[in-house]
């Protein structure tokens, strides 16, 4: 979009505004703009999202991408990559850097789909 | 920690830093900044504005007049060194801290920001450093190290983002660094990253930073490298810190460790103190939470080291004048090379030598209340209010975006129509979100966001605990991966230049061990083309591989050129087939003194032609500047721009033993003219076997001026001790 300079007829509203006030209301404005992109991550995540959270959990970075990748393929993303690993180590009584092998190699998925009951 | 300890005088012994890297911890978490220490004394100043000074470190050139002192500014002063060979940068990482440096950053290698996932390995870098747990651990080990030697935290920095942000940021915490960029918006407008995928992961990244207390810098200043007329895209700049800022905030960074990555937006020949100070003046008004990362101008950056430093000295005149907390340096070979050494280190010199100069200024000066700066930072401020006003009015973030916002070069709200446009449903990494079940979990600490730990009867405020503890409680649990190429890593990198550490051999060198490169600086009397084509061929004559321009400056159209080039040495040098004269050896203060008690001494001295320069001579003779009059030697001191004849009729009448001349000038050799008039004067004169005759200067080369029939030319970083040992040891050769 092209516009011309219209400064002077825009900033009548804010014109009269104290530093003070100009201020309350920049950071105001930049409230509204930033509440809804946390929303967005509170509510979502992602490969990389999850990859950061199998690393926490003490797995390789060779063996996230395929966990994640298996996640995606099986519709477990909403529970959470560390969940289907976590929940398979409860299931099997093995360690979860065990799990992450398993799954890694591509073993144990449909035991992990099952564990969610088929996922959502 | 590691229990290595540097020697001053002993190479940093990288294989050293190498070995046992999968047990390595690193010794701390988190931002340092430095000490404050109003009213620090060193020499004969005291610092308003200063830091607490190094252990070891040096100072700038002249700090030698003052027995070295090197005194610190109260900013953290970064350095970027990224050669591609993150071995060779740990040598550079040295030297830079012992000349003050104290935020040390990494750029990335080209296309790593588009990697899904962590790199591993040591892999060669091009433009950048490949950034790994590896690469990460050995640098920040020897950083370690390091700071140890030199006294002083160092702040070790890279990237967090692209499309594996949160995995990067991870593993940076996990291994202590200290500091790191992030900023969604660089994500979708730079390197086209599906902008809420960069939102969301950027969540994730700055939560994990918070944890590990990682001061962050944003990415607003490259509207400003990237914008047509740069100093336009203001107001839009205020807009970008603050959403990030705020942003971050929200997600749990810690104000004072958000900081604002801002540059003066324009440089020379626009008047820009002028067009920056309102600009600086309004981001520090709205921002003033923050820290201000102050960036230099490169956006109008030619080859020339020496236009970029002024620029940048500008640069921290508006620092000074309003408020840095990290002073960013940009290396001034930027425009031409990837950085070298001495580049860096000139830097942070320039940085350091400014800052100091600057000390206590604010304590004279105010900026005025009224009048044009305070009119137009609040115009500044009015545009950014209203840009942030119309973001929401177009429906958010996303859209504005969308409709090209942002990058746009008119000063908002005039539009050019030539921003960057993202779209919400493309770039890469698009289509990779999932909305989070109800039963989502993740049983980690410093997690964003949803977490459904109860329904394992878990603690929402210690995700971990339920598999007893992460990484971030455990450091025992991350995996260490050592290399994954057999070709592409340090080990063979550092076995093929493995002669230059373990021998005899030596090979100048710019970035990388042995890589031979050398610069020569000429000028050529012809025009500018044609004076390109004659350095290319000086160098090929001198035997330089790839000799090739990297500056050119017009003197004047047919009178000639100054030129730089590089090359490459083919040949090694070996250290051990040289004769390497000792340094000199100085008779003891006491020796003299004893010398000059047993036979007195009587000098006369002057600075000799048209010349009002007083300072060197000072130095030899004075005696609070160490110099011959603290031996009990009886100087009578003439002045400045006396003529020989008058030296040499007072060596006469005061019956001296010796004449001291100073002579700086040096233009057509009247340096070495000068001398010979006195040898010939004092031989007419018929007293040429009776005095000892010294000159110095700083452009006296000791052998020419010997050549002029005088005893001894000192030159440049000569010294009181130096002219008295000479004196003290002629006299008894005379004395026989």
């Amino acid at each position: 979009m092209k516009r011309d300079d219209d400064f002077a007829d825009r900033r009548k509203h804010i014109a009269n505004l104290t530093d003070e006030e100009l201020y309350a209301r920049f950071w105001e404005l930049t409230e509204k703009v930033v509440d809804p992109l946390l929303e967005l991550g509170r509510k979502n995540t992602t490969p990389s999202v999850e990859r950061a959270v199998l690393l926490r959990m003490g797995i390789s970075s060779l063996e996230t991408k395929p966990i994640v990748e298996g996640c995606i393929d099986r519709g477990l993303m909403g529970k959470g990559a560390g969940h289907v690993v976590y929940k398979l180590a409860d299931a099997k009584k093995i360690s979860i850097k065990e799990a992450g092998t398993l799954l890694a190699e591509g073993k144990c998925w449909d035991e992990a789909v099952n564990l969610f009951r088929g996922g959502k | 920690m590691s229990d290595i300890i540097l020697k001053h005088n002993e190479k940093l012994d990288v294989e050293n830093i190498l070995k046992d890297l999968d047990k390595y911890r690193p010794k701390r978490r988190g931002w340092t900044w430095r000490t404050p220490a109003p009213g620090l004394s060193m020499g004969p100043f005291t610092y308003k504005d200063a830091a607490e000074p190094l252990k070891n470190g040096i100072g700038v050139p002249s700090s030698k007049y003052f027995d070295g002192i090197d005194p610190q500014p109260q900013p953290v002063i970064t350095t970027e060194i990224a050669s591609g060979r993150f071995e060779d940068d740990i040598r550079r990482m040295r030297m830079t801290a012992w000349h003050g440096a104290d935020h040390i950053m990494v750029i990335r290698t080209a296309g790593q920001s588009h990697m899904d996932g962590l790199i591993e390995g040591t892999p060669q870098g091009v433009g950048g450093v490949a950034i790994t747990r590896k690469q990460v651990r050995a640098q920040r080990k020897a950083l370690d190290i390091i700071e140890e030697e030199v006294g002083r935290p160092i702040n070790y920095h890279s990237y967090v983002s692209g499309v594996a942000g949160p995995d990067v940021a991870v593993m940076f915490a996990e291994e202590g660094i200290n500091g790191a960029h992030q900023d969604p918006q660089y994500n979708v407008l730079y390197r086209n990253i599906n902008c809420v995928r960069s939102f969301v992961d950027a969540c994730e990244s700055k939560k994990v930073m918070a944890w590990a207390e990682i001061a962050q810098i944003d990415g607003a200043h490259n509207a400003n490298a990237t914008a047509r007329e740069a100093w336009k895209v203001m107001p839009e700049l205020i807009v970008q810190h603050a959403i990030n800022s705020l942003f971050s905030e929200k997600v749990g960074i810690k104000p004072g460790n958000i900081c604002l990555s801002t540059v003066p937006p324009t440089a020379p020949p626009a008047p820009c103190v002028y067009m920056d100070l309102p600009y600086a003046v309004a981001l520090r008004d709205f921002c003033d939470r923050y820290r201000m990362r102050a960036q230099m101008n490169t956006k109008y950056m030619e080859a020339s080291a020496r236009e970029a430093t002024v620029t940048h000295v500008l640069n921290m005149l508006i620092s000074k004048l309003t408020r840095a907390d990290i002073q960013s340096t940009i290396t001034p070979d930027e425009g031409r090379n990837v950085p070298w050494h001495i580049y860096n280190i000139e830097a942070c010199d320039t940085a350091k030598q400014t800052l100091i100069g600057l000390d206590g200024l604010m304590e004279m000066v105010e900026l005025k209340k009224d009048g044009p700066l305070r009119e137009q930072a609040r115009e500044i401020k009015e545009r950014a209010c209203l840009f942030m006003e119309e973001i929401i009015e177009t429906g958010g973030y996303f859209n504005a975006v969308q409709e090209g916002f942002f990058v746009d070069s008119a000063m908002y709200p005039e539009r050019n129509g030539d921003g960057i446009a993202r779209k919400i449903e493309g770039g890469v990494g698009y289509g990779f979100i999932y909305e989070r079940d109800e039963d989502y979990m993740a049983p980690v600490t410093a997690h964003f966001g949803y977490n459904n730990v109860a329904q394992y009867g878990g603690d929402p405020e210690n995700p971990s605990a339920l598999i007893g503890g992460c990484t971030f409680e455990d450091p025992d649990k991350i995996v260490f991966i050592d290399e994954l190429d057999e070709v592409d890593n340090v080990n063979v990198r550092m076995a093929e230049n493995e002669k230059y550490r373990k021998t005899s051999l030596i090979k100048p060198e710019m970035e990388w061990a042995a890589d031979g490169v050398v610069m020569l600086n000429m000028f050529i009397p012809a025009n500018k083309r044609t004076a390109e084509v004659i350095a290319v061929e000086i160098g090929k004559e001198l035997g330089l591989e790839s000799p090739e321009v990297i500056n050119r400056e017009i003197m004047q159209e047919a009178e000639g050129t100054r030129v730089e080039i590089k090359g490459k040495v083919g040949f090694d040098i070996d250290v051990s087939k040289l004769v390497i004269p000792p340094e000199p050896v100085y008779l003891s203060d006491d020796e003299i003194r004893e010398d000059v008690k047993a036979h007195p001494l009587k000098v006369v001295c002057g600075t000799v032609g048209e010349d009002e320069h007083s300072v060197g001579l000072r130095e030899i003779i004075d005696i609070k500047h160490g110099g011959i009059e603290r031996f009990g030697i009886e100087v009578h001191y003439l002045g400045t721009s006396v003529s020989i004849e008058k030296l040499v009729d007072a060596a006469i009448e005061l019956d001296a033993e010796v004449i001291l001349a100073s002579t700086i000038i040096s233009h057509d050799n009247i340096h070495y003219k000068n001398m010979k008039r006195i040898h010939d004067l004092a031989v007419e004169k018929g007293i040429r076997d009776k005095v000892i005759i010294c000159a110095g200067g700083t452009q006296v080369v000791p052998d020419e001026a010997a050549k002029t029939g005088i005893d001894a030319g000192f030159g440049r970083g000569s010294h009181g001790i130096d002219v008295a040992t000479f004196i003290v040891q002629k006299r008894r050769q005379k004395r026989g």
